[in-house]
């Protein structure tokens, strides 16, 4: 029934695998001229192509889910992804990930639905780069970058708040705080039905 | 080639001023042979090697120095202190001392004097240099002891050992040399190699030395003095500072100097290479010391290749190699070249020398055939193993033993 072997291979099994295994030969060192060929191996290699990256100038291409520094995303109207929910925090195992949340109102409204992140910071000195808030978050407001570069020389430096992380406004987003899209609610968000912002929710002139 | 007092007539300014181009000389080398061994490595081991400071990182080296003399200079308290500041010292000053009867060019016009690039041509030029390299080993010794610490004196202990043991390797062919050539003084060395190259008449003499010198300079794959696995740092752990500097100007000064040595007595010194000859005479006389450079050159990339290619030795295996090889094949050689210089002074016919050196390779052949078949029978012994007890636990059958299918 089982294809599993749970009893230890009985001792003719084990001389008969050594029986099938190659004999050691060739103990004696290789003759003199076949030990001159490392001169040539190491000749030839002069000429060949150094495999070095020379970094600050050449920056090394990274594979795309190289997992660099974080950034929090927008909807396409601009407004935040985050819902402040702190399971990012919670999921880090090095305890880089520090969020205040705080509830949206209508004059001052971060993201659709309830609530947003007021404070938002990662250590930079803690942070392990293991991915596991970005796995834990619900809205994919949190994803990293390929950006590696980010050694500074200043402890306070490192520690990285919400404007340091979030995404820069592209075409068509509005800088929140700003009411969601005429007609919908944080559901359609959600399903990812926003694509652009409305003029209507442009207020006080704020672009 | 030349007449024999013009080292002579030099007046003592040319003196003072050679004294100082050779010094220059030899610490400009070192900061570039550091920079270009450091570059050759790197290729080898596809890297590119230090490409930062200056163009193409010509001046690593000089900014080397510059950090570790701006270093803080530590003396151990177990340290005796007048030993342990003397040690890199002496180290220091003896591998400049080599150069001084070191030919670097032909007859040249120094500033209105005609002269040679040498400081001085001693009638024992060659043993000077072996004197000058052998107290350089004190250095090197006095280093170990004076640490007060175990690596360090372990390392010099090596060291000294090694350089004593290479060093009778390497005064043994250059007896093939003044056999040769009839004299010790290094001039009349590189006179005798008008014809004929020494590389090309004493290849054996030639290997030997170069393999010696290799132990000599305490250079891998012979570096045992300072092997970082077992050692630390060797004889230099225990230094910091610009006393750690003058052990690494030491190092590859002596590079240079038993490279020098190596171009003056097997590669005809300043002179061209064979069909060459008339660039002798190019620059007024100046060309010949790009082919003393180049030769020099040569050797150094020499050294680098090895490092970039072999393993350290085990110590035990070196000392063999030293003592039971070495030293044995160059004394039968000599033997050989004493022979053949005393049948050709006396006139020996053609034929007779054709018989001893037809009777020479065939004894060479015999002994290596001899040793051959001793060797095989010896290993035949060793692998058969008989009739072993087979134990009553299970075990895998020995690796070596291969069991014939019935």
């Amino acid at each position: 029934m089982s294809d599993f072997h749970l009893e230890p291979k009985r001792s003719d099994a084990i001389e008969k695998a050594a029986q099938s295994a190659v004999p050691v030969t060739g103990t004696e060192p290789a003759s003199f001229f076949k030990q001159l060929k490392g001169f040539w191996v190491t000749f030839r290699t002069m000429f060949k192509k150094p495999n070095t990256i020379e970094y600050p100038e050449v920056k090394p291409e990274v594979q795309p889910r190289f997992h660099g520094r974080h950034q929090l995303n927008r909807y396409e109207d601009g407004l935040e992804k985050c819902i402040g929910c702190e399971l990012c925090a919670w999921a880090c195992p090095a305890d880089a990930i520090y969020v205040e949340g705080e509830n949206n109102t209508e004059e001052n409204r971060m993201s659709p639905g309830e609530r947003h992140a007021k404070v938002y910071q990662i250590n930079y000195l803690r942070c392990i780069f293991c991915g596991l808030c970005i796995e834990a978050c619900p809205t994919r407001a949190l994803t990293m970058t390929n950006e590696y570069e980010i050694a500074d020389d200043k402890r306070e430096k490192l520690i990285w708040e919400k404007e340091d992380l979030l995404a820069p406004l592209r075409n068509g987003m509005l800088m929140p705080p700003h009411p969601m899209y005429p007609g919908s609610d944080h559901h359609n968000y959600y399903r990812g039905e926003i694509k652009e912002s409305h003029p209507s929710q442009e207020v006080n002139g704020r672009k | 080639m030349s007449d024999p007092t013009i080292l002579l007539d030099d007046p003592g300014w040319v003196i003072a001023l050679k004294g100082l181009l050779i010094f220059v000389l030899c610490v400009v080398l070192t900061l570039l042979s550091v920079w270009g061994e450091r570059r050759i490595v790197a290729r080898m081991q596809m890297r590119l090697g230090p490409n930062r400071v200056g163009p193409f990182g010509l001046i690593q080296a000089l900014a080397d120095g510059v950090k570790l003399a701006l270093k803080e200079d530590i003396i151990p308290k177990a340290a005796d202190r007048a030993v342990f500041i003397l040690a890199p010292i002496i180290s220091a000053t003896t591998c400049f001392m080599a150069f001084a009867v070191i030919p670097m060019t032909g007859v040249v016009n120094f500033f209105g004097e005609e002269t040679i690039m040498q400081l001085t041509d001693l009638p024992v030029g060659v043993l000077y240099v072996l004197a000058t390299a052998s107290i350089g080993v004190y250095g090197i010794v006095l280093a170990g002891w004076s640490s007060g610490s175990t690596y360090p004196l372990l390392g010099g202990l090596r060291s000294s050992a090694q350089v004593i043991s290479y060093e009778i390797a390497m005064g043994l062919s250059f007896v093939g040399v003044f056999i040769y050539a009839g004299s010790m003084s290094t001039r009349d060395i590189i006179e005798s190699q008008s014809t004929w190259w020494n590389i090309v008449v004493l290849f054996p003499s030639f290997a030997i030395y170069v393999i010696s010198m290799v132990g000599e300079t305490n250079r891998a794959p012979f570096d045992l003095a300072e092997a970082e696995g077992e050692l630390v740092g060797g004889f230099h752990t225990e230094y910091s500072s610009l006393k750690f500097a003058l052990f690494f100007l030491a190092e590859y000064v002596n590079i240079i100097a038993v490279s020098s040595l190596a171009t003056t007595l097997f590669l005809g010194g300043p002179s061209a290479p064979p069909g060459l000859g008339f660039t002798e005479s190019w620059l007024g006389g100046w060309f010949t010391f790009i082919w003393f450079f180049l030769k020099v050159l040569g050797f150094f990339f020499f050294f680098v290749w090895l490092r970039g290619t072999l393993p350290r030795l085990r110590y035990d295996q070196f000392m063999k190699f030293g003592w039971k090889v070495l030293i044995p094949v160059n004394v039968a050689w000599i033997l050989v070249v004493a022979t053949l210089r005393l049948m050709t002074q006396q006139g020996a016919s053609q034929f007779l020398i054709a018989a001893f050196t037809g009777g020479v390779v065939l004894a060479v052949l015999l002994a290596m055939s001899l040793y051959d078949s001793t060797k095989k029978k010896a290993e035949a012994r060793a692998h058969d193993v008989g009739e072993m007890p087979e134990p009553s636990f299970p075990v895998p059958a020995l690796p070596s033993i291969k069991k014939v299918e019935e």
